[in-house]
């Protein structure tokens, strides 16, 4: 796939606490890596239009999500982001199979089934939420972003609930979905081997500011 | 004879009005319950002491003034009369005494239903492109069902029970009396036996809801 032109460029002020991020650049994978509270899971929201920055300016691909001095705010349900927070968040009430629809009226370039295929959930469809993995759960969770047709697919720690053996099968199927559905991925984590494995640019924040950014390596071993 | 025949009528008619009585308070109360759950506004407080006001006035006192405002004389019931619309010493009374001093109870207890639901569901239904109607029927009403149904119980039993503003907007009427009116009226004309037969009724109605919302409470426990 070609890479995605982004733009993260604002500023949140959250009482004690300020993000501010500015950058530019184009990837297909782009990692947001640093420790507990630097702000990577603020950046997801923000992007998802779940917080609403102070200032500045968020495109992705050719869309402007935000844009202050322009007083442009895309609400959520217009973003076509596909948000999986590290909870996943699956609606409790709704089986797999009515959660994976959720999102399925806004329609899109990908068929339901492939997406249930690739992320290989078709046994899980008639199931109940609660009795779910966190490798099944997370995998719900994706096809569930990606059945909503995102232009983007954020994912916060999703390795974070899931085994330790079935860490690398997780990060296959992201792989898959990246490579063979064209999606472009903004991948949170705080373990480096995780980001070197999928990212192609990534974000270095540490105490709400960026401290990094480039290709993986260069950037992650700082 | 008399006793039964009036014990029925007069229990299928409180029973009745009730039922109506809490399906006309569903929809502002729950509308309410989260509108106070999920939004922070100007007059936030104002709004949340208003609905529970009925729960601490003296009932007769909210009786008199839904007398003041839907009276012939008074401003809505002007606008009523003009329409044809009678509603003080009517059924239709009964119902609007009954709805109004249940609403707290619902909006109370529907509102604590929308409060333990997660507010990060409805945000990621946002995020899934769903329009703020349909997270609310498909993901807020649903995760806050039993606090509605348990809500709606409680109020049911409310206005099962309710007598102060009842009998200053409806009256002590055939086609009104409700069975504590019922109940009040015997008792005041000594026929002491008929008050008995509607106080028994009363009893069993009040257990079955008390005992239902509580069995719906021991339910939520277990989840």
């Amino acid at each position: 796939m070609d890479p995605v032109p982004v733009s993260l460029d604002f500023t949140l002020n959250q009482g004690s606490f300020t993000l501010s991020i500015h950058e530019h650049f184009e990837a297909c994978t782009v990692a947001l890596f640093g420790p507990s509270g630097a702000g990577k899971t603020t950046v997801l929201e923000v992007i998802a239009g779940l917080r609403r920055p102070s200032a500045g300016k968020i495109r992705i691909g050719t869309r402007q999500l935000f844009w202050s001095e322009g007083g442009l705010d895309v609400p959520a349900r217009g973003r076509r982001v596909g948000y999986v927070p590290q909870d996943v968040a699956l609606f409790p009430h709704l089986n797999v199979r009515q959660n994976v629809l959720y999102g399925a009226a806004r329609g899109g370039p990908v068929p339901d089934e492939k997406v249930v295929h690739l992320l290989e959930i078709e046994p899980l469809m008639d199931r109940r939420t609660e009795g779910l993995s966190g490798g099944e759960r997370q995998r719900v969770a994706i096809a569930r972003a990606l059945v909503s047709a995102p232009d983007v697919l954020l994912l916060d720690e999703p390795l974070a609930a899931v085994d330790v053996t079935l860490r690398g099968r997780i990060l296959t199927y992201i792989a898959r979905v990246r490579d063979e559905l064209a999606m472009p991925i903004i991948y949170v984590s705080h373990v480096e081997d995780e980001v070197q494995r999928i990212a192609d640019w990534v974000i270095v924040l540490d105490g709400g500011r960026v401290v990094g950014s480039g290709p993986p390596g260069r950037t992650t071993g700082r | 004879m008399f006793v039964s025949s009036e014990l029925l009528h007069v229990t299928s008619f409180s029973l009745g009005m009730a039922a109506l009585a809490t399906l006309v308070m569903l929809p502002p109360g729950v509308t309410l319950a989260w509108v106070l759950a999920r939004h922070r506004f100007p007059g936030h407080s104002v709004v949340e002491t208003l609905v529970s006001l009925p729960l601490v006035l003296p009932p007769v006192a909210t009786g008199l003034i839904l007398l003041k405002l839907l009276g012939r004389r008074g401003p809505v019931g002007r606008l009523l009369d003009a329409a044809g619309i009678d509603i003080i010493f009517t059924w239709k009374a009964v119902v609007l005494a009954m709805a109004v001093m249940a609403l707290p109870l619902l909006v109370r207890t529907a509102r604590a239903g929308f409060e333990q639901g997660d507010r990060r569901y409805e945000q990621i239904a946002e995020t899934l492109g769903a329009s703020p109607a349909r997270v609310f029927f498909t993901i807020s009403l649903p995760l806050a069902r039993r606090g509605v149904i348990a809500g709606s119980i409680l109020g049911f039993s409310r206005a099962l029970g309710e007598f102060g503003a009842t009998i200053m907007i409806a009256g002590a009427l055939p086609g009104t009396r409700t069975l504590s009116v019922a109940i009040y009226s015997h008792t005041q004309t000594g026929q002491e036996a008929a008050a008995l037969g509607l106080l028994v009724a009363a009893v069993l109605l009040a257990f079955t809801a008390v005992f239902a919302s509580n069995k719906l409470s021991d339910t939520r426990t277990e989840h």
